[in-house]
């Protein structure tokens, strides 16, 4: 496979996977905003704003970080790079280069959601709710997705989506955490009950609420939470399972090419670790810092993918 | 202007190929016509075949406008073309390998030495050398357009990267998905073999120096190109790899493609390469299409380029004149196909003719495409006859003239039913180890009433072409 090729197609999943991610961010984002707020506070959307690194150039350009700004933002606005609206124009684009690597069916659904896309942009503001177009956007990824599952060759290039999609979706998971660990540090005690109910808002979000009831029962805690978006790999999003994902397909791949590099040696170390922790470690280093450290190091496995197999320079 | 051929009506009675589409006509209600045009343009959007015009702006992603009524001709009427079509590649290709060679055709005196050696498309770098099965040009686009029942003309010769061939195949999947019916009652020669004819072609003519299944790739300049979708369609249908030139490079005496596997070896490049692309290979060809070393490789015979760097000479405009000269000389036959009669505004006389008769004929920039800087004199306001007479008297070499022709006409939908609309022919030739033609071939329509403009870039459409089984 040519590596651009593959390129293509690690970057049709991580914007697929990208586009969902705004549109659950501003899914937390409504739902925190419809707690009441005794503090009389309205930083939820900042912490938002703060978890996708994007706070300066929303300030710069619209100001106060109010409903409609943000949804202006991270939704329609072409010159944020992870709006939903730029993140499928992209992953189609991306996709339109490289027809030849997709079955017509993941085509269409790419093709599909750009061409709604548009009718979307068309349609007057008032006219469209913020579950509309978040709904819509998780429903768009389901489908490109599913198409990929059901119709793709188990080849190079279905291990390079997956790859896109596992490190773009660990990434998204601790970016939406770290969310909430923002909304909660300044103001109050962990435990209390506005805590909990943020953090339910959080699961439901994910679409995970039921999930993680069946999974734990019982009173929602921080150790629970932090255990199944960290650590259980029975929760389709938790980091754990997208670093088993990722490790999957590169041990996919380097069987395949007959060779395993650096990405492969870092995604199994990073593996090995997670299996190691428990919700306790994780909070004595700081939920903060080891969310951060977390989406450093998965940055640095998707550098050296790039370096192993995208770039070409492979002699 | 005479009073143009319809295709389907002659003195009131329906010609027989068309006679079971008139029927067909008549039995449709005007809204399922609505409903499967719209059905068609969903389905064209949805399978992703746009095209862009350079330039204008607007929609990136425009729809090329489909119309659903076929064009047809019978078995006997193709017979014909087909071997027109066939000599005239046969003869273009074997000019190609005089000019770069001995030069034959211009030393008996047929054809001028400067309109050859000067041209602008005459490639000095591969003069003596002979591509792998003597072929310049592997897919000869040749623009026929009708004018009676028998009188098929010659517009123009495309040897470089003639475009549109997939508007031709994927025309017929939209037909044959929606009007299953017409083709059960018609019978209508297949066009899906053009993509299997067309690797066995380029694989046919992998140089000399490759001992192995040959690797071919599409070289496409990117997906900002406004044939990209057809680029990546044919790579798809051959299932070969479509490059940029960034994914090649050349090391020693071969041309590599960078993979996720590390560098693989390329026989035969197709490139695609637009005319604007192609401009620069005149004056620095190491540097052509990006990948440093190519053209040595070439020359060495590591690696085929279809069409050769060079073909162009063959198809330019002033040359055209001389191709019914070119299948005398080379192929001992008259040729089949006529060219239209064509006035050179560069010759004295032929200047005086044309500037005389400007307001009833058709002016093209030689070196021109795409229906861009053409005046159609019957058509055209005095003030942009004066314009482009000025133009014309400014850089005379640079034009050539053409009586207005009454082209065909064929019935069209348009919005208010049925009504003829003008029509032109781009069949594709395959020329390798051996010369092949699927029956069938891009019918462009001029959509708006009269008009005599038919490119895609002109607001032209497409249709789906029939030839009908004996």
């Amino acid at each position: 496979m040519l590596s651009r090729t593959a390129d293509n197609l690690f970057w049709i999943a991580r914007y697929m996977e990208r586009a969902e991610t705004s549109a659950r961010l501003l899914e937390v984002g409504s739902r925190i905003s419809l707690l009441p707020s005794a503090q009389g506070y309205r930083n939820e959307w900042d912490a938002i704003l703060r978890s996708t690194d994007t706070q300066d150039p929303f300030t710069r350009k619209y100001g106060e970080a109010v409903q409609r700004n943000i949804e202006s933002y991270m939704f329609f606005d072409r010159d944020n790079p992870s709006s939903v609206a730029s993140c499928i124009t992209q992953a189609r684009e991306n996709g339109r280069i490289v027809r030849t690597a997709l079955t017509s069916q993941v085509w269409d659904a790419l093709n599909t959601a750009f061409q709604d896309l548009r009718e979307i942009e068309r349609t007057p503001r008032s006219k469209l709710e913020l579950s509309r177009l978040t709904d819509w956007t998780m429903k768009q990824a389901a489908m490109v997705r599913g198409a990929i599952d059901a119709t793709l060759l188990r080849g190079d290039g279905y291990n390079f989506l997956n790859l896109g999609y596992a490190l773009e979706r660990g990434d998204a998971t601790a970016r939406l955490m770290d969310v909430k660990y923002y909304v909660l540090l300044p103001r109050m005690g962990v435990g209390s009950g506005i805590d909990n109910d943020q953090w339910s808002m959080m699961l439901r979000a994910l679409s995970l609420h039921r999930a993680f009831h069946w999974a734990y029962g019982g009173e929602v805690t921080a150790a629970k939470i932090a255990h199944f978006l960290i650590l259980n790999p029975h929760c389709p999003r938790a980091l754990i399972t997208c670093v088993s994902a990722a490790n999957n397909h590169l041990g996919r791949l380097a069987k395949l090419y007959g060779k395993s590099g650096a990405a492969q040696a870092q995604a199994e170390a990073l593996q090995a670790e997670l299996d190691r922790l428990s919700p306790e470690l994780i909070f004595e280093e700081g939920l903060h810092e080891f969310l951060g450290r977390f989406i450093r190091q998965t940055a640095g496995i998707a550098g050296m993918v790039h370096e192993t197999y995208l770039s070409g320079d492979m002699r | 202007m005479t009073q143009s051929f319809n295709e389907m009506y002659l003195d009131d009675t329906v010609r027989a190929p068309y006679a079971r589409l008139e029927a067909w006509m008549r039995a449709m209600p005007a809204d399922l016509r609505i409903q499967k045009q719209a059905e068609a343009e969903a389905l064209f959007r949805r399978i992703g075949i746009t095209f862009a015009v350079y330039g204008e702006g607007g929609d990136p992603d425009r729809l090329i406008p489909f119309d659903m009524f076929p064009r047809v001709f019978t078995h006997n009427e193709w017979a014909r073309l087909e071997r027109g079509i066939k000599q005239r590649a046969r003869a273009l290709n074997a000019f190609l390998v005089d000019v770069y060679g001995r030069g034959e055709i211009i030393r008996a005196g047929r054809i001028p030495a400067n309109l050859v050696y000067q041209n602008a498309a005459y490639e000095k770098a591969v003069a003596g050398f002979v591509p792998s099965k003597g072929v310049y040009s592997h897919i000869v686009g040749i623009d026929i357009v009708r004018t009676g029942p028998t009188e098929f003309f010659v517009l123009e010769d495309n040897c470089r990267t003639p475009s549109g061939v997939s508007y031709m195949l994927e025309s017929r999947e939209m037909m044959m998905r929606m009007f299953p019916d017409l083709f059960r009652e018609n019978r209508i020669e297949p066009v899906d073999r053009y993509h299997e004819l067309l690797r066995r072609t380029l694989a046919s003519v992998a140089p000399a120096k490759c001992d192995h299944e040959p690797t071919v790739v599409i070289l496409t300049p990117g997906h900002f190109n406004s044939a990209y979708y057809e680029h990546s369609f044919l790579a798809d249908l051959m299932g070969v790899e479509l490059v940029e030139g960034q994914d090649l490079f050349v090391e020693g005496e071969f041309v590599y493609m960078r993979t996720t596997q590390g560098p693989k070896r390329v026989d035969v490049i197709y490139r695609r390469i637009d005319d604007a692309f192609i401009a620069p290979l005149c004056f620095r060809p190491d540097s052509m299409l990006g990948v440093p070393g190519l053209m040595d490789v070439y020359r060495s015979g590591g690696v085929s380029i279809c069409s050769a760097p060079g073909a162009g000479v063959a198809d330019d405009k002033a040359v055209y004149t001389f191709v019914p000269e070119m299948v005398r000389f080379y192929l001992g036959e008259e040729p089949i196909l006529n060219n239209v009669p064509t006035w050179q505004c560069g010759k004295s006389d032929d200047l005086k003719y044309v500037l005389d008769q400007l307001p009833e004929l058709v002016v093209k920039e030689v070196h021109g495409s795409g229906g861009y800087g053409m005046l159609v004199g019957p058509k055209s306001t005095k003030d942009q006859i004066e314009m482009f007479r000025a133009k014309i008297v400014k850089d005379p070499g640079n034009y050539i003239a053409q009586p207005t022709l009454a082209l065909s006409a064929t019935p069209t939908f348009v919005a208010e039913g049925v009504a003829p609309r003008h029509v032109d022919l781009r069949p594709y030739c395959l020329v390798g180890e051996r010369i092949e033609l699927v029956p069938g071939g891009l019918t462009r329509v001029a959509l708006t009433e009269g008009s005599l403009v038919v490119n895609s870039s002109q607001g032209g459409g497409v249709k789906d072409t029939w030839v009908l089984a004996e």
